[in-house]
C-alpha cells in the first residue's frame, strides 16, 4: 500500500478569518483502502478537501498528491483524480447520461472506451434505467451515486468525496459503501469526508479534525481502544433515567453520559475506579455492563469530557402540574402537494412530559409533519391538536403556547444576539418588565453576555443554536417544537442541548423532535419513524431495536433497526 | 494542456445551450420579455401628447372671440370642451381636461383695436408637468398661428417679426415611438448580456457545479468561451427578432445597413457579457450578482443611456456620467441607424468606445476567471 497523499504541516488560513481553518494537518492517506476525513461542521474538512483536489491555495507546510503539488501540477492531476464536491455537483437540468457525457468529453474518455466504461459506472450504480431522467429529479441517493459515476469517469488513482452521506437516506448510503468499498479493494485511494461520527469507525483510518487542528490520524479501532473497559452501560434503573442521568454526570469518575433506550451510557474518565452500582443511589437494581466503545465517546474523551449534566435553563423554569394527559393529538393527518402525498394517513399522540422523535431520512415527510403539528402548514385532512386546540381552526392561539425552533435556526444574522432575543420575545407576546427579565435570563442561561453585540452571522454554529434555543424558549412555553435541531453541530454542543431539553422535560415541558442522527433518537421516550409520508413505526427506541434483533443481528442499532424496518415495510 | 481543445469547448457550450433550452426563464428572459418590451415601449409609453382634451371658457361671446374658438376646435392636438369657469374648475379637479383657456370679456373689443393685444389666459393641470408643458407650447402656436391667419384676412401685414417653422428631422412625423425601440433593444441587451449570465454563473457556484467543473481537466480560455458563445448566439437572436419587429410590424424606419447593426450590437453584448460574467465571478450568489447588475447595468440603462430621457437636459455632473456607460454608446448608435442611416461620424466613436469596454471587460473577467475557488 502505498501512500496516495502526504501531508505535513499543512495550514491554510483564509483572509477576515481570525483563526486558521487548518492549522499544522501532517497525516498519510494510502491507497487501497477508505480514509475518512471527520469532524463537525467548521472542523476543516472541506477546506483539506479542496486543497488536495488543488482547488485552493496551500498556506505554509506541504502537500502532495500521487507526488506532485496539486496547484502548480493542476493539468497531470486533474486527470488522475476524481473528486465530488458537495451536493454531488451535477447538473439538475441535464440527464444522468448529459451529466455523464459532459464529463467523459472534459476527460477526453471516447470512443470504444467511452461506451465500455458508461456501461461499466451504469450497471456498478444501477442507474442504467434512468439515463433519460434529468438529475435534478433523481433521488438523494441516486443523485449521490451519479455524482461518484461522474467522479469516476477517469479511472482516477486518488477519488475525494466531500460529505457524500448529507441528503442520502441510510439504505443508500449503505449502498454507496459497498461500491467505495469495491473501489478502493481495487487499489483506488478513497477519502471519504463525514460530520457523522459513526461513519467513521466503518472507515479504514480516519483523520480526525476539530476547529482546524488535527486531533487523531490512525485506525479507528486504536482511537476508541482507548477507551477499553471505561465504557459502560447503566442498565436495571428504575424510574426517570433522565434524573439518574443527572447524577450520574455529577460523579467526578464520569466523563460522559448519555440515555440510550432504557439504559444510561456513561464514560469513565481515565484511571477512574468505577463505582459500585449500589453506592449510586439509584432507585431499582442498577448493573454495570461494559460495552463497545463508539467514536463518538472517543472523540469527547479527547476532548476532555462532555458538558456536565446541569441546564441553568431548566433550573430557571417553573414546574408544572403533571397530569399525564395527551397534549398533542394527530388522527389520520394528511397533507397532499398535488398528487404527491406528503405525509400520509399519521397518526399519533405525545403525552405531556414526554420527548417524542419524529425521525426518517431527509424528504421522509417528517418536517411536513412538524409544520402541521404546530400550526405553520394547513393538513389536507386529519385532526391535528395541541393542548386541545385544533389547529385548523385557530393556529393562532396554539402557536402562542408553544415554542418552535425551525430547521437551520432560522435567526437574523444581521442582527446582534440581543435584537434577536428582543424580536423573538416580542414575537412570542413578551413586553415590558416581563420581557427584559426573559431577554435577560436567557443572556445568563446560555452565557450570551460577551456576544450581545455580535451579529448572529458571525457566531459559530454551536452558538447559533443556543439562541435559538433560547429564542423558543423564552416564553416559557408548554411544548417545544424543535425542527432537526442539532444538524452539523458537534457532539459536546449536542451533549449540552440534549441536558437543556432532558432537564425542560424533567420540569414538565413537553417536546417534539424531528432528527435524522440515529443516535439522538435514543434520548426520546417514543419515536416514529417516517417513510415516505407514511409513519411505519411507533414505539420507545429498546422495543424498536429488540424488534429486529436476529441470530445475525443479536444486538442492533438504531440504524440498523430503521433499515430493517424499512425493508420490512417494503416486503409487505 | 491545449489552451482550448474543440471538443471540451464544444461539450461545454452544448451543456450551456441545454440548459438555456431547457430553463423556461431564460426563454422568457429572451424573447417573452423583448416582446413585452416592445409592446409596451411602442403602443403603451406614448410621450407624444395627440388629442388633449382642452376646456374653453368664452366670457366674451364677440365674433372673434366664437373666430377664436372655431380655430381652436380644428386643430388636431385638441379635443375642447366649452362650459364657464366654476364647471372647468371641476373638470380639471376630476382630470377629465388638462386644462382651460380663458377669453375675457373684452375679448373681440381688444382684438379690433389695433394698438393693443388681448389677453387670453391658460389654466393647466401643474401635477402633469409635460402635458402642462406641452399644451403651453402648443396654445403659443395656436395663438400666433390665429393672429396671423387673421392678420391674413384683414389684408394687414404681420406684426410679427419672424415666425418660427419647426421639422422634426430623422423623425418627421415626430412619433416617440421610432427612437424608443432603439432604446428597448439597448434594455433587452442589457438584460440578456448582463443580467441572465450573471445569474447562471453564480447558480453555478450556488449549486456547487463550479466546483464540479474547475476539478475537471478544463482551461480558464475554455470555461470563458463555453459562456461566451450560448449567450452571444441568444442575445443577437432576440436582437434579431426585436429589429425585424421593430421594421416590419411597427414600422420603424431603418436607413442604416444591416452589417453595421450587427456590428454595434456585439460589441456592445460583449461588454455587457463581460460585465455579468466579472459581477458573478465575485458575488457567486445570485441574490447578489441581481442587485449589482440591476444598479451597475440595467438601472443606468434604463434612466441614463438617452433610451428615454434626454440626455442633454440632465444635470451637468450626471451628463458627464453618461459618458462612462456603454448603454449611452449604443443608444446613439442604434438611433442614429434606424432614423438617420450609417452616419459614421456618430457611429465610429461610439464603435471604438464599445469595443474598448468589451476588451476592458473581458480582460477583467479573464483575469477574475480562474481554476481554484480562491483565486
Amino acid at each position: 500500500m502505498s501512500a496516495a497523499v502526504v501531508l505535513s504541516r499543512l495550514c491554510k488560513t483564509f483572509s477576515g478569518m481570525k483563526s486558521p481553518a487548518l492549522d499544522g494537518i501532517s497525516a498519510t492517506i494510502r491507497s487501497g483502502i477508505i480514509t475518512g476525513i471527520v469532524g463537525p461542521d467548521g472542523a476543516g474538512k472541506t477546506t483539506l478537501m479542496r486543497l488536495m483536489a488543488g482547488l485552493l491555495r496551500k498556506g505554509a507546510g506541504d502537500v502532495a498528491v500521487l507526488g506532485l503539488d496539486p496547484v502548480d501540477r493542476t493539468d497531470e492531476l486533474r486527470l488522475r483524480v476524481g473528486y465530488m464536491p458537495q451536493k454531488f455537483g451535477l447538473y439538475e437540468d441535464l440527464s444522468v447520461i448529459e451529466n455523464l457525457r459532459l464529463h467523459a468529453d472534459l476527460r477526453g474518455l471516447l470512443g470504444q472506451e467511452r461506451q465500455a466504461t458508461f456501461a461499466r459506472l451504469l450497471s456498478f450504480t444501477d442507474l442504467h434505467r434512468f439515463t433519460d431522467r434529468m438529475a435534478g429529479k433523481l433521488s438523494g441517493g441516486m443523485k449521490q451515486k451519479l455524482g461518484l459515476a461522474c467522479a469516476l469517469l477517469g479511472k482516477p488513482d486518488l477519488l475525494l468525496l466531500d460529505e457524500p452521506s448529507v441528503g442520502v437516506d441510510p439504505i443508500s448510503r449503505r449502498e454507496l459503501w459497498r461500491m467505495v468499498r469495491e473501489l478502493a479493494d481495487g487499489g483506488m485511494a478513497v477519502v471519504w469526508s463525514t460530520a457523522y461520527l459513526e461513519e467513521a469507525e466503518t472507515c479504514d483510518e480516519v483523520i480526525l479534525l476539530h476547529e482546524g487542528a488535527l486531533l487523531f490520524s490512525g485506525r479507528p479501532a486504536d482511537l476508541t481502544g482507548r477507551l477499553a473497559g471505561r465504557c459502560l452501560h447503566l442498565h436495571g434503573v428504575e424510574g426517570r433515567r433522565r434524573k439518574a442521568l443527572n447524577r450520574m454526570l455529577r460523579l467526578p469518575e464520569v466523563a460522559d453520559g448519555a440515555i440510550q433506550g432504557h439504559s444510561l451510557r456513561v464514560i469513565l474518565r481515565e484511571g477512574a475506579i468505577r463505582p459500585a452500582p449500589g453506592d449510586l443511589g439509584l432507585p431499582g437494581a442498577p448493573q454495570w455492563k461494559e460495552v463497545t466503545p463508539r467514536f463518538e465517546d472517543a472523540f469527547i474523551d479527547l476532548l476532555g469530557g462532555g458538558p456536565g449534566g446541569e441546564s441553568v435553563l431548566a433550573a430557571s423554569m417553573p414546574a408544572r402540574q403533571k397530569n399525564g394527559a395527551d397534549l398533542i393529538v394527530a388522527e389520520n393527518l394528511t397533507k397532499m402537494f398535488g398528487d404527491f402525498a406528503a405525509t400520509d394517513q399519521v397518526t399519533f399522540s405525545v403525552h405531556q412530559g414526554e420527548i417524542f422523535g419524529l425521525l426518517g431520512p431527509n424528504g421522509a415527510g417528517k418536517s411536513t409533519t412538524f409544520k402541521m403539528m404546530c400550526g405553520l402548514l394547513k393538513p389536507t385532512s386529519g385532526r391535528a391538536e395541541v393542548m386541545g386546540i385544533d389547529l385548523r381552526k385557530s393556529p393562532a392561539q396554539a402557536r402562542q403556547r408553544l415554542g418552535y425552533m425551525a430547521q437551520k435556526f432560522s435567526l437574523y444574522g444581521k442582527l446582534s444576539v440581543r435584537q434577536n432575543l428582543e424580536f423573538f420575545s416580542g414575537v412570542y407576546g413578551l413586553s415590558g418588565g416581563r420581557q427584559r427579565a426573559a431577554v435577560e435570563g436567557m443572556i445568563e442561561s446560555f452565557h450570551l453576555r460577551p456576544f450581545l453585540q455580535v451579529k448572529t452571522d458571525d457566531l459559530s454554529l454551536g452558538y447559533k443554536q443556543r439562541i435559538a434555543l433560547a429564542c423558543s424558549a423564552m416564553h416559557e412555553p408548554d411544548i417545544l417544537f424543535l425542527d432537526e435541531p442539532t444538524s452539523g453541530v458537534d457532539p459536546l454542543t449536542r451533549r449540552e442541548f440534549w441536558n437543556h431539553i432532558n432537564g425542560v422535560v424533567e420540569k414538565g415541558v413537553t417536546v417534539m423532535v424531528t432528527t435524522h442522527f440515529m443516535d439522538e433518537a435514543e434520548y426520546c421516550d417514543r419515536i416514529g419513524l417516517i417513510h415516505q409520508g407514511r409513519l411505519i413505526a411507533l414505539a420507545p427506541p429498546d422495543d424498536l431495536k429488540k424488534s429486529v434483533a436476529s441470530k445475525e443481528m443479536p444486538d442492533p442499532t438504531m440504524e440498523d433497526a430503521f433499515i430493517e424496518l424499512i425493508l420490512r415495510e417494503g416486503q409487505a | 494542456m491545449k489552451t482550448v481543445s474543440w471538443r471540451r469547448l464544444k461539450a461545454l457550450s452544448l451543456k450551456e445551450s441545454r440548459q438555456i433550452l431547457r430553463d423556461p426563464s431564460s426563454g422568457i428572459v429572451a424573447f417573452v420579455l423583448p416582446m413585452l418590451l416592445l409592446v409596451i415601449f411602442g403602443y403603451g409609453i406614448n410621450l407624444d401628447t395627440d388629442m388633449v382634451r382642452l376646456g374653453l371658457c368664452n366670457q366674451d361671446g364677440g365674433p372673434e372671440s366664437v373666430r377664436f374658438a372655431a380655430h381652436l376646435s380644428g386643430s388636431s392636438y385638441f379635443k375642447v370642451v366649452g362650459g364657464d369657469r366654476p364647471r372647468l374648475d371641476a373638470m380639471l379637479e376630476n382630470g377629465l381636461i388638462r386644462g382651460y383657456v380663458v377669453l375675457p370679456q373684452d375679448f373681440s373689443a381688444l382684438m379690433n383695436h389695433s394698438q393693443t393685444t388681448a389677453p387670453i389666459q391658460l389654466v393647466t393641470d401643474g401635477a402633469e408637468i409635460n402635458t402642462a408643458n406641452f399644451i403651453a407650447n402648443f396654445m403659443k402656436y395656436v395663438w400666433q398661428d390665429w393672429r396671423l391667419s387673421r392678420a391674413r384676412d384683414l389684408g394687414e401685414t404681420a406684426r410679427q417679426g419672424a415666425d418660427m417653422d419647426v421639422r422634426y428631422w430623422f423623425n418627421a412625423a415626430a412619433i416617440s415611438r421610432h427612437y424608443l425601440i432603439p432604446g428597448s433593444i439597448t434594455i433587452i441587451m442589457t438584460v440578456i448580456g448582463a443580467m441572465l449570465t450573471s445569474l447562471v454563473v453564480a447558480r453555478e457556484w450556488e449549486r456547487g457545479t463550479m466546483e464540479a467543473l474547475l476539478a475537471a481537466p478544463v482551461t480558464r480560455a475554455e470555461l470563458l468561451l463555453s459562456k461566451l458563445i450560448p449567450y452571444y448566439v441568444l442575445g443577437m437572436g432576440s436582437m434579431a427578432v426585436v429589429a425585424f419587429c421593430a421594421v416590419y410590424i411597427m414600422g420603424v424606419p431603418f436607413r442604416g445597413s444591416a452589417a453595421v447593426l450587427f456590428l454595434v450590437t456585439s460589441v456592445f453584448l460583449l461588454s455587457m457579457l463581460g460585465i455579468g460574467l466579472l459581477i458573478s465571478s465575485v458575488m457567486r450568489n445570485q441574490f447578489d450578482s441581481a442587485q449589482t447588475t440591476l444598479n451597475v447595468a440595467f438601472l443606468p440603462a434604463v434612466m441614463l443611456s438617452g433610451a428615454f430621457f434626454v440626455i442633454s437636459s440632465m444635470p451637468a455632473p450626471i451628463r458627464a456620467l453618461t459618458y462612462l456607460l456603454p448603454s449611452r454608446y449604443l443608444v446613439s448608435s442604434l438611433q442614429t441607424i434606424f432614423l438617420a442611416g450609417d452616419v459614421w461620424d456618430v457611429l465610429l466613436p461610439d464603435i471604438a468606445f464599445l469595443t474598448g469596454t468589451s476588451v476592458l471587460f473581458l480582460a477583467l473577467t479573464a483575469l477574475k476567471t480562474t481554476r481554484r475557488l480562491d483565486g
